[in-house]
């Protein structure tokens, strides 16, 4: 049985904070789940992939975002409890859905997971998710920690019930990827089964109709405002004349400066969990008994800004502070030592900062830049592409996957990226105005989520540029994760259908598509060219699976290659491929064959066909 | 209260880091002891360097932050040196002395440090370095992917966090892969060896 599954209330088990957001869905019934892959959410619905195939859950990989709020808001419509989980960016997806779902509301509870990125471990951008909440005008949870996460959760359905408006729990990947210990709670029965009641009036939003369900949205915000201002959620801890309002994960780091400080008995938290709408009267009665404030949050100044103009409503004219150039930044995320530094500051108190150690003699450490995979074929496509365009203008738009790792050298093939999707449609307006050859790189997945539009697009407006499609038969970036184009019978799953590329492709009326095995080297560049040559849209569809995806349901026959003495350190395969299963040993090239997967591609690479396959026996 | 004591793990992806941070988070757990871990993979697949931070003891924070590390553990040298400014001069460093030098090398970008400069740089500026080839110890255990195990062991023998040999041993029977128990307790105990030896002498 899978461990979020366990029946045992009271126990207590070490979970990540995705896992815990998992388990607190489960506990409450959670009956359809649906995501988009993406760091840092992804193992909130990997666990429910796993848990869907041995229980009554219904979870689904969707095609994007939108579709996946889409589908869990009509479950909910129908009275049966959701669940949809992205990353920050993904929102952005999502959000045509969700502005109009907020008038039109849920029967069933609806939780939308989003998780945010402060310093970009791997996204786009950092944006603060707390303003959809706003945006849209729905309640908002956030957590500080694992335990509270699994609480939350939980609160987050009865709260969505309660007030017939989904609930967004948004998370900081500090939050998703941190582990500590949560007590568990009891499991409620699922249901699974809802009914939808037909009311035209009430959920089809022609203007009429929004304009009452605008009116209802804002007394639904009153509502929610009441229960935020007694949430259990929103609460003070500590003594003191001063004040500290905070959220998140910032909330540890105040609580553990305060204690390394010894200002436990001086400064006085408030801790906001329930962060839309924000408990106005709870916080007025906190700068009241205050003298001074401070305002610790990641991102932007969504509570300070809300704390002052609470204040100024009451007329307080306390100090209040939180973004400065002297305080806490709108960049990036904190840490424990810089809040506890900022907190000494603002409140002009003793401080002695860590010890640093003198690091100047330190020499130069060589980078190690995360890399595609010894094996990884998206190398091989890029490859070819460079050798296939030798002697063109090309610029490259790219996309967003393990595949954007090709814009590093030496193959530096990305020279463009914004979202997902993105490489089709500014291949579009590239072509158009830059004289450039455009050759544009995106994923299988990438292309199901969101590159077909621009693909028609390129069509109907007959533009003039090579989109290569790199199917690797999976979504690798994210940890494996099934799409429209995945054989689901390789996984032994049954109960899926299968898309395939090449048949959207040719429907949509590509002037030239053509599919090629990116570790055939010498076929691959010829087919290319033929695609450069190709006067309006051409598509390459690159097909090798993602081998790590590959390994884990068959074992690979391929027998690692070495470099052989007729080797005359051309060193083509080094500096043109970067696979990082080569190593320089006494000034030669040698291949780690714990490494090499066998993919043959510096083989033939190699000028004097000097690499070759070790013998079956060595 | 008991006051926190910080670890962090550097390695490179593939080496092990999450199961062993893993293994120790939850030795903890069964003695009582309060575990905030927290970690950096996004990438890890793909070469780049896997962090993790554990914290022991009564703080809410789940990382660390620069200059505050009790212990650091590197699985190998260079990045156990990269991360040396999560130390202060009070830290115990603990690294792995098996080199794999990133690609960036390869392709001339860059130069792999001296094995014994990296060792003399981290003696000096630190409390106490123990240092040994854990890779070589991880083979005589029996598996190669043990390097992490035994780095545990070593750990582990400098008694510097809160958790008892013994509830270290019980999780490494109870929450690593069944099959490679055995080598993984044997490198665990060879890591442990090691570290005492090296402290004795």
């Amino acid at each position: 049985m899978h461990k979020l599954l366990a029946d045992q209330p009271g126990q207590k088990m070490l979970l990540l904070g995705n896992e815990a957001i998992a388990r607190g869905a489960l506990e409450s019934g959670v009956a359809v789940a649906t995501t988009y892959p993406g760091t840092p959410s992804s193992e909130i619905s990997m666990n429910f992939f796993q848990i869907s195939q041995e229980s009554d859950l219904y979870f689904e990989y969707s095609t994007n975002e939108k579709v996946a709020l889409e589908v869990a808001a009509a479950a909910a419509n129908c009275g049966v409890r959701s669940m949809c989980v992205m990353k920050h960016v993904g929102m952005n997806v999502a959000a045509d859905a969700l502005m109009t779902l907020a008038y039109v509301g849920v029967k069933g509870a609806l939780v939308i997971v989003t998780a945010d990125d402060p310093f970009m471990f791997s996204s786009q951008n950092e944006q603060d998710n707390r303003y959809y909440a706003k945006f849209g005008g729905l309640p908002m949870l956030e957590p500080s920690d694992s335990s509270e996460a699994r609480q939350m959760t939980a609160e987050a359905f009865e709260l969505s019930e309660k007030l017939g408006e989904p609930v967004i729990l948004r998370t900081t990947t500090r939050l998703n990827h941190s582990t500590g210990a949560v007590t568990l709670g009891p499991m409620q029965k699922i249901k699974t089964r809802g009914e939808f009641v037909r009311n035209p009036l009430r959920y089809v939003t022609v203007p009429a109709v929004s304009r009452k369900l605008h009116a209802r949205l804002l007394e639904n915000l009153a509502s929610a405002r009441q229960i935020s201002e007694t949430s259990a959620f929103n609460f003070t801890k500590g003594e003191g004349a001063w004040g500290i309002i905070c959220n998140g994960v910032s909330y540890n780091y105040v609580c553990d400066a305060l204690l390394d400080l010894g200002l436990e008995q001086r400064i006085r938290i408030l801790r906001i969990g329930f962060s839309h709408p924000l408990p106005e009267d709870l916080i007025v009665s906190f700068l009241k008994t205050s003298e001074k404030v401070l305002v610790v949050e990641e991102g932007e100044p969504y509570m300070e800004e809300a704390v002052k103009a609470a204040a100024q409503q009451a007329k307080l004219t306390l100090d209040i502070q939180g973004k400065s150039d002297t305080l806490f930044s709108r960049l990036y995320e904190f840490d424990p030592a810089m809040v506890r530094e900022k907190i000494a500051g603002y409140f002009n108190v003793p401080y002695t900062p860590p010890q640093r150690i003198d690091l100047s003699d330190v020499p130069e450490l060589p980078a190690r830049p995360p890399s595609l995979c010894p094996g990884c074929p998206h190398r091989a496509t890029f490859y070819a592409v460079r050798k296939a365009a030798a002697g063109l203008d090309i610029m490259c738009p790219n996309d967003i996957g393990c595949y954007t790792l090709g814009f590093m050298p030496p193959l530096s093939m990305g020279d463009f990226l914004i979202c997902m999707g993105s490489s089709v449609g500014t291949s579009c307006g590239f072509s158009k105005v830059s004289g450039k050859k455009v050759v544009a790189f995106i994923g299988d997945s990438t292309f199901f989520h969101s590159g077909i539009p621009g693909l028609i697009n390129a069509v109907f407006n007959q533009h003039d540029f090579t989109l290569v499609i790199l199917d690797n038969g999976i979504t690798a970036m994210t940890g494996h994760q099934p799409n429209p184009g995945v054989d689901m019978e390789k996984l032994n799953l049954k109960g899926y259908g299968r898309v395939s590329i090449e048949a959207v492709v040719r429907s949509l009326g590509v002037g030239q598509v053509s599919v090629i095995r990116p570790l055939n080297v010498k076929k691959s560049i010829e087919a290319i060219r033929k695609a450069l040559d190709f006067k309006g849209v051409s598509v390459v569809i690159s097909k090798h699976l993602c081998p790590l995806f590959a390994n884990s349901f068959r074992k690979s026959t391929a027998r690692p290659f070495y470099v052989s003495d007729r080797c005359r350190n051309h060193r083509n395969c080094v500096n043109d491929l970067a696979c990082p299963a080569f190593f320089i040993s006494e000034g030669r090239v040698k291949i780690n064959s714990a490494l090499c997967t066998g993919c043959s591609l510096c083989a033939q690479v190699c000028p004097e066909n000097a690499i070759l396959p070790q013998k079956a026996d060595s | 209260m008991m006051k926190a004591k910080r670890l962090i793990i550097v390695a490179v992806g593939g080496q092990g880091n999450l199961l062993a941070s893993r293994v120790l988070a939850e030795a903890a757990l069964a003695s009582g002891v309060p575990i905030r871990m927290s970690e950096i993979h996004g990438m890890a697949q793909r070469g780049g360097v896997v962090e993790s931070a554990l914290v022991f003891g009564d703080a809410r924070s789940p990382i660390i932050s620069d200059a505050e590390a009790d212990v650091l553990v590197g699985f190998e040298p260079s990045e156990t040196l990269r991360a040396l400014n999560r130390c202060n001069p009070e830290s115990v460093v603990i690294t792995n002395l098996a080199p794999l030098p990133p690609f960036t090398v390869s392709i001339g970008k860059g130069v792999y440090p001296d094995i014994k400069q990296i060792q003399d740089l981290i003696r000096a500026k630190t409390r106490t370095l123990i240092a040994f080839d854990a890779t070589k110890m991880a083979h005589a255990a029996g598996s190669a992917r043990a390097v992490n195990m035994v780095l545990l062991g070593a750990l582990i023998q400098t008694r510097i966090l809160p958790v008892s040999v013994e509830s270290v041993r019980s999780a490494i029977e109870t929450k690593t892969a069944r099959s490679f128990v055995p080598a993984n307790l044997k490198a665990f105990e060879l890591g442990f060896e090691a570290a005492k030896n090296l402290a004795a002498s």
